[in-house]
């Protein structure tokens, strides 16, 4: 099978990788990289449970080919901080109780931290419709969307 | 010491979950082959021709699973049920090459990588002789039956006479359609094949136990080559109450090929077996000229598989809310070709109060009486259809503080200023069971005084880690950071499948118990190795902070402990069914009122405003409870205005098979939206006197935002999901 070559941050460590060109993000991540807090939830861009950040943007990963990537920097979950080592985004999520099952919440949480980065939020309904390409079947909404004011306005 | 129980405590497992380190049954990190289902694409027939021999070729491919080759052994003697089969013939994969509906797994391709093998799966070339069938409830009415449900409650009083006696009666048909699971997660097993030939499996379900006893029944392994763990699932709902076909499927291809194999269905595949049935009400309500409610009938026929008789406990519920003497239940199935239905948050409940709901509302303005005040008249305080007594029911103060709460009596619009805008208001009462479940947990501690309790239950995002660490905390006296809760493995003590909103009152109280246990038993080490205070009673000593103390002296855990040279302290205890059960009705109840905006030129309806007041018995977390309950009145909000699987009646196929067709509820749909408890003593329920609320706040939701758009358009929109094309329409 014919490999092409990239390289990109992942996490703060520069990464180089020749790689078939059909791997999406998503799957390099789960599979390759055995970075498995990133979820699939669906594999086409329908519910953001496999959303990370690209150069400080969200992106869905599984509609984002590896090849693509060439000279990001890619931030996922575990980039963010660690279970002994909470980043205050995360820390919030807890505070909240912004999640039950907790499979979209590391979705969620780069969403969040995306839409701080962004700004522009002027209301409770952009927050809202920010929040919204993140799908949550518990539905905690009304804790994620507390949670996500707390970060965009604190953190 | 602080309590624990009632407090809002956080969830135990919060920095696994914020940290994407909870892992889930597809987040095993093995090495894996990589399984992937090739489905039938008709409803009904049979399979004439399979050619594989282009898929065996494509590189990666490892083998192939079809009805022409699954070892014999799986065909004779095999018991394919699970503790949850409904009546019938469980489906048996590749037991042969009929097919029994559109989406039924008729191959099996295992792959080095996920791709190749769902890639080598569209080289399979398949030819069917199709048969005649009916795909849908609506065609098959015909064929409805009493004949394979069980009875509901019985008929009471004289309904005929009563209705006809009537000075206001209604007479309407609600329908509901199909609704699917879709958990975040998709179903997923992963299976660690040993070299002595034993396995460990990583499946998404709501009871390890149940996969073992379908694991046992289908290959045989005996007890000791079997292990299933389930440490996290990413939400169920019902989905994970039956092993799904993944856990078949990498099970059969791990045993087979003798390694290492992981199944992950896809989101399509999600919506390839159970599902919330649909179903047709027929309700027939009189009440007298003051509102008082005589006569009550609720038909309800619903779909099942041609090979499952899947039934739901519906019509009771009409029966069981308000005080009416004559009254007339049935309930039907029609079989579909589709696969078996499946229990979904609320079984049966959501659907029965759904049509009873509406009705009541309807009934109270041909009445010409405020909704809430015809409810209050026709209160009941005991169970009609057992004729037994409650263990408790508060739900007359769920109205009140509802009422008061939302302002029911002088109704605001909170959207002025918009006069396309119509604002309608709605309520309706809910109610779901509190049963109690017989459990096994047991108690380590260690010579520390740390402690690990073991049940082999699971946390599907109900917070049981969590609510369990509490319970257990109060009970042995010591800060909760001792405890440690570990489920979701068939190596612990067995437990009820977490279902049925049971899991506080079944495992919980199964907790309370083992601790109780231990108190004695570490004060029996400490009065043997301290003969002053043999004559010591158990009353008197106190337990807190991780310390027995008598007579204002303290004694840790861990000094008993090292007095009586022990490393460790074991217990086990099984909590048998509790009386009460017997003699009293179970119930947790709420109210619940809606204000509904609809657009008058788009058709458009938002729900602005949601407020839930419920009585639940002991609230064990309100910060896990209030986040129940307020998802649960969400799934409310989109099995009332969003969730639809669409049958194609041709075909048998779902059309809507992704969450860009199939729509829940998101973010934006969710507005001002409240839930609270009202203060419920109960001590007859279960020794904890806590009834679970998972599954609660759906109920009635769905009828209180049809009786608003009522309310705010003069239209009632008798179906479900109500959208906005319905409000053009009608
Ligand atoms: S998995 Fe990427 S959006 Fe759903
Ligand atoms: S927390 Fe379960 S899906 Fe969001």
């Amino acid at each position: 099978m014919k490999t092409n070559h990239v390289h990109f941050t992942l996490n703060g460590e520069s990464v180089e990788v020749s790689i078939e060109p059909w791997t999406t993000l998503l799957d390099y991540l789960r599979y390759n990289q055995k970075l498995v807090g990133t979820k699939k939830g669906c594999d086409h861009g329908q519910c953001g449970a496999c959303t990370v950040l690209i150069d400080g943007n969200s992106v869905n990963s599984c509609l984002c080919l590896l090849v693509s990537l060439e000279g990001k920097e890619i931030t996922t979950i575990e980039g963010l901080g660690t279970a002994e080592n909470l980043s205050t985004a995360q820390q919030i999520f807890i505070d909240e109780d912004a999640y039950q099952c907790g499979y979209c919440t590391p979705g969620q949480i780069c969403s969040t931290i995306a839409m701080r980065n962004r700004g522009e939020i002027n209301s409770e309904e952009d927050l809202k419709d920010w929040m919204s390409g993140n799908l949550c079947r518990c539905a905690a909404y009304k804790n994620i969307t507390k949670a996500a004011r707390r970060i965009y306005e604190e953190s | 010491m602080m309590l624990n129980i009632g407090n809002k405590q956080q969830r135990v497992d919060g920095p696994q979950k914020v940290s994407g380190s909870a892992t889930y049954s597809a987040d095993i990190t093995s090495q894996f082959y990589h399984a992937y289902v090739l489905q039938s694409s008709i409803a009904c027939g049979s399979i004439t021709a399979l050619d594989t021999s282009a898929a065996e070729a494509f590189e990666g491919v490892k083998g192939i699973f079809t009805h022409k080759n699954l070892p014999e052994r799986l065909k004779n003697r095999v018991d394919y049920t699970d503790p949850l089969s409904p009546p019938g013939k469980p489906f048996r994969p590749f037991y042969n090459n009929k097919i029994l509906y559109n989406g039924q797994p008729i191959a099996l391709v295992v792959a080095e990588t996920f791709e190749q093998a769902r890639y080598a799966s569209s080289l399979i070339k398949v030819t069917y002789k199709e048969e005649e069938f009916k795909g849908s409830l609506y065609e098959n009415l015909k064929n409805a039956s009493a004949d394979r449900t069980p009875d509901p409650a019985s008929n009471r009083g004289d309904f005929k006479k009563a209705f006809k006696n009537s000075e206001y009666t209604i007479t309407q048909e609600y329908r509901q359609s199909r609704n699917y699971h879709n958990p975040m997660e998709p179903h997923a097993t992963s299976v660690e094949y040993k070299d002595d030939g034993s396995i460990v499996v990583y499946d998404k379900i709501q009871g390890v136990g149940s996969s073992l006893k379908y694991l046992n029944g289908v290959f045989g392994l005996g007890a000791d080559k079997v292990q299933v763990k389930s440490d996290f699932v990413g939400g169920a709902f019902g989905s994970g109450l039956r092993p799904q076909y993944q856990l078949f499927m990498a099970t059969l291809a791990a045993l087979e090929l003798k390694r290492n194999v992981q199944m992950v269905m896809t989101r399509a595949q999600m919506f390839s077996f159970g599902y919330r049935p649909e179903v047709i009400h027929t309700m027939k309500l009189g009440c007298s000229k003051d509102g008082t409610l005589q006569a009550l009938s609720h038909r309800t026929v619903g779909e099942t598989s041609t090979f499952e008789d899947f039934n739901e406990t519906i019509v009771d519920w009409s029966g069981l809310l308000y005080k009416c003497e004559h009254v007339n239940l049935e309930y039907e199935l029609t079989p579909v070709q589709s696969y078996t239905p499946l229990d979904m948050r609320a079984p049966g409940g959501v659907s029965g109060v759904y049509a009873l709901e509406c009705a009541i509302d309807e009934l109270a303005h041909e009445a010409g009486i405020d909704p809430l005040e015809f409810r209050r008249k026709n209160y009941v305080d005991y169970d009609q259809n057992e004729d037994k007594p409650f263990t408790s029911k508060e739900l007359m103060a769920c109205y009140d503080r509802c009422e008061e709460l939302f302002g029911w009596k002088n109704k605001k619009t909170s959207s002025e200023n918009e006069p396309h805008l119509l604002t309608g208001f709605g309520m309706a009462t809910g109610s779901w069971e509190a049963l109690q479940q017989p459990a096994s947990v047991s108690l380590t501690m260690d010579e520390n005084g740390m402690f690990t309790i073991k049940c082999a239950t699971a946390d599907i995002g109900t917070g049981t880690y969590t609510v369990m660490s509490q319970i257990a905390a109060d009970k042995l006296g010591v800060p909760i950071e001792k405890i440690e809760f570990k489920l979701g493995d068939t190596a612990y003590p067995d437990s009820p499948i977490e279902g049925g909103s049971w899991t506080v009152s079944s495992v919980g109280s199964a907790v309370a118990g083992v601790c109780k246990k231990f108190q004695y038993r570490i004060a029996d080490v400490w009065k043997r190795n301290n003969p002053d205070y043999q004559q010591v009673d158990f009353d008197a000593i106190l337990f807190q902070d991780g310390n027995l103390e008598y007579d204002a002296k303290t004694f840790s855990f861990a000094e008993i402990m090292q007095q009586a040279s022990k490393e460790e302290l074991s217990i086990a205890h099984n909590e048998a069914k509790i009386e009460g059960q017997t003699t009293h009705s179970g119930y947790a109840h709420c109210c619940v009122m809606v204000e509904v905006t609809v657009d008058q030129d788009l058709g458009i309806i938002k729900v602005p405003r949601i407020v839930n007041v419920s009585a639940a018995g002991k609230i064990i977390n309100p910060k896990t409870a209030e986040n129940q309950l307020l998802g649960a009145m969400i799934w409310g909000l989109g099995m009332a205005l969003r969730e639809e699987g669409m049958v194609d009646s041709k075909y048998g196929r779902i059309m809507n098979a992704n969450f860009a067709e199939y729509h829940i509820a998101v973010n934006a749909d969710v507005h001002n939206i409240h839930a609270e408890f009202v203060e419920e003593k109960d001590d007859k329920v279960n020794p904890l006197g806590a009834k679970g609320v998972g599954e609660l706040g759906i109920v009635g939701l769905a009828s209180a935002i049809s009786n608003a758009i009522y309310d705010a358009t003069g239209k009632r929109l008798r179906k479900l999901p109500m959208l906005l094309d319905d409000i053009l329409e009608v």
